[in-house]
């Protein structure tokens, strides 16, 4: 059996940030594992800019930002497989995975970074009713056929679902001669970020129908067409706002699943919110020497912080490898309470002697709040308190706790992440 | 004293943006985070402009499609124009990112770029 120091799961934007931290930091036999028959994950497909203005301060698309982190993975000599299926990985750090060249293999880790990233939710999660033809996609896959294998899907196209691909989708089937008829979203609000509904649907005249979803679909061997219909405050549809569009595709955007079966699989504790792992200030989780970041973790809106995030993982790990196999002395761990319309956070908890300087903490919210204040205590103090314009849940949040704040603060029993109203 | 409110689409922050108009000038603009925020609601409220983004196909490479942009932003009402610029072009591989595939599209001065790297095969 081969061994490595550090194993990477996944050659998308996390786990090439991963790598290539945990190399820097002066680990020579790291491993990437990668399924497809290219590294760069997600971004190969996101043909669109808007990638990279934090990370490198100029407006990137998804291939050009992936390209960056693929040179410096490159050039950093860090080892990778392509076509590569991890099968499983069991509390030892035992690796089992294949390929078409080695076969079935097996490798010991002395730390794994976690960084599958997540997929969609399809239609057979989704219980919607009607026939089950042709021309139903979810949102990604249309993207794979448009922008990577030359394919249009069809030409009289629906949406179901605001997420974020979705919108891009809308504008990319605009763009190839497709009739994007309407974006029907569930929720009252988008799911998407803003920039998107302003210039994949504004630009090109896309309504958008909030609280509407697919209740009907039609065709037999192909698909004919759809019925939206307006829903209540439970979701429910209203009998009589019934609307019947003819369409031969239907894309579904409708959120996205950190895809961790793997993760399981090693017994890692698991966060029902964002279906990711538990982890600490380390990104660890509650399998030592085992971390997560990107998408895995919990579903990210930006890419530049997926890879910042999965740096600190590679960093974490490489620290963890050095110390022969422990990230040092942990003081009591402080758990983070996310209430008052915060979902959930990450990291989880915090053990406050090996936190950074400073730790930021991202969350997302459960509806929208306008002119509210993000607050954070520690017991009853309050130490955060700002205010934010508008908070949506299709957009991430964060707020920076400081390491001299925590470890001046005697007592320190619980930390506290909620929103407040004006 | 005109008022117009914008969501920046410079990058996925979508900052709020609040600007001033005065006879069709730009008083002021605010709520932005950097630099692109301003330049884009003074863009917005005159001449909007878009980076298009997009995909042609590639003859002999390893997979069958290469992205591409235009390597600046152009006036928005030309973005289908540039589509149609490109609807039937084909190129074949090896393509770096950065290589020129339509020079000045659909006369806009603006050059269609690759971004990605294909190899040849």
């Amino acid at each position: 059996m081969s061994s490595y120091d550090i194993v990477i799961i996944g050659g998308g934007p996390a786990g090439l940030a991963a790598a290539a931290s945990a190399k820097r930091e002066g680990i020579d036999s790291i491993l990437i594992l990668e399924r497809d028959t290219q590294l760069g994950g997600i971004l190969n497909q996101c043909i669109h800019n808007g990638f990279g203005l934090h990370t490198f301060k100029e407006e990137l698309t998804g291939p050009e930002y992936a390209q960056r982190f693929i040179d410096q993975v490159e050039e950093l000599k860090i080892e990778y497989k392509l076509n590569t299926m991890v099968m499983d990985i069991n509390s030892s750090k035992e690796i089992t995975a294949m390929n078409r060249t080695d076969g079935l293999f097996h490798i010991q880790a002395k730390s794994i970074v976690l960084a599958m990233g997540c997929r969609e939710r399809s239609r057979g999660a989704l219980n919607i009713p009607g026939y089950r033809p042709a021309g139903i996609y979810s949102a990604g896959t249309a993207q794979r056929l448009v922008n990577i294998e030359g394919y249009m899907p069809g030409r009289e196209v629906v949406i179901l679902g605001s997420g974020d691909i979705g919108l891009i989708m809308a504008r990319r089937m605009t763009l190839e001669g497709a009739k994007v008829k309407v974006v029907a979203e569930l929720m009252p609000y988008s799911g998407g970020l803003k920039r998107n509904i302003v210039q994949c649907l504004d630009d090109f005249g896309i309504p958008l129908k909030l609280s509407h979803t697919v209740i009907d679909i039609r065709g037999k061997e192909r698909l004919e067409g759809i019925t939206i219909a307006q829903v209540d405050n439970h979701g429910k549809p209203i009998p009589g706002t019934e609307e019947d569009y003819t369409c031969d595709t239907l894309l579904l955007s409708c959120g996205l699943i950190p895809e961790n079966e793997i993760s399981r699989s090693i017994g890692v504790d698991m966060e029902p919110v964002t279906s990711g792992p538990i982890v600490n200030e380390s990104l660890e989780t509650s399998v030592e020497g085992v971390f997560a970041c990107g998408n895995v973790l919990h579903v990210h809106d930006l890419v530049d912080f997926v890879s910042e995030e999965a740096s600190a993982a590679g960093r974490n790990a490489a620290a963890y490898v050095k110390a022969g196999g422990t990230l040092g002395e942990k003081s009591r761990e402080i758990p983070i309470t996310a209430t008052c319309g915060v979902r959930y956070t990450v990291p989880k908890k915090i053990s406050v002697n090996r936190m950074a300087d400073e730790q930021i903490v991202r969350f997302r919210v459960g509806a929208v709040y306008k002119g509210c204040y993000i607050s954070a205590y520690l017991n009853d103090e309050r130490i955060i308190h700002r205010k934010r314009q508008i908070m949506a849940p299709g957009e991430m949040e964060e707020i920076k706790l400081k390491k001299e704040q925590l470890s001046g603060f005697d007592g320190l029993e619980n930390i506290t992440v909620k929103i407040e109203e004006a | 004293m005109e008022k117009r409110n914008l969501t920046c689409i410079g990058c996925p922050m979508g900052c709020l943006l609040t600007v001033e108009l005065e006879g069709g000038e730009v008083k002021s603009v605010s709520g932005y985070t950097c630099k692109r925020g301003d330049d884009y609601a003074r863009k917005e409220v005159t001449h909007p402009t878009r980076i298009v983004t997009s995909s042609v196909y590639v003859t002999g490479g390893a997979i069958p499609m290469v992205s591409v942009k235009t390597a600046n932003d152009i006036p928005k009402e030309k973005i289908m124009d540039i589509m149609a610029s490109i609807e039937h072009v084909q190129v074949k591989a090896p393509i770096k990112i950065g290589d020129v595939i339509v020079p000045n599209a659909a006369d806009t001065g603006v050059d269609i770029i690759a971004t990605k790297d294909i190899a040849a095969v």
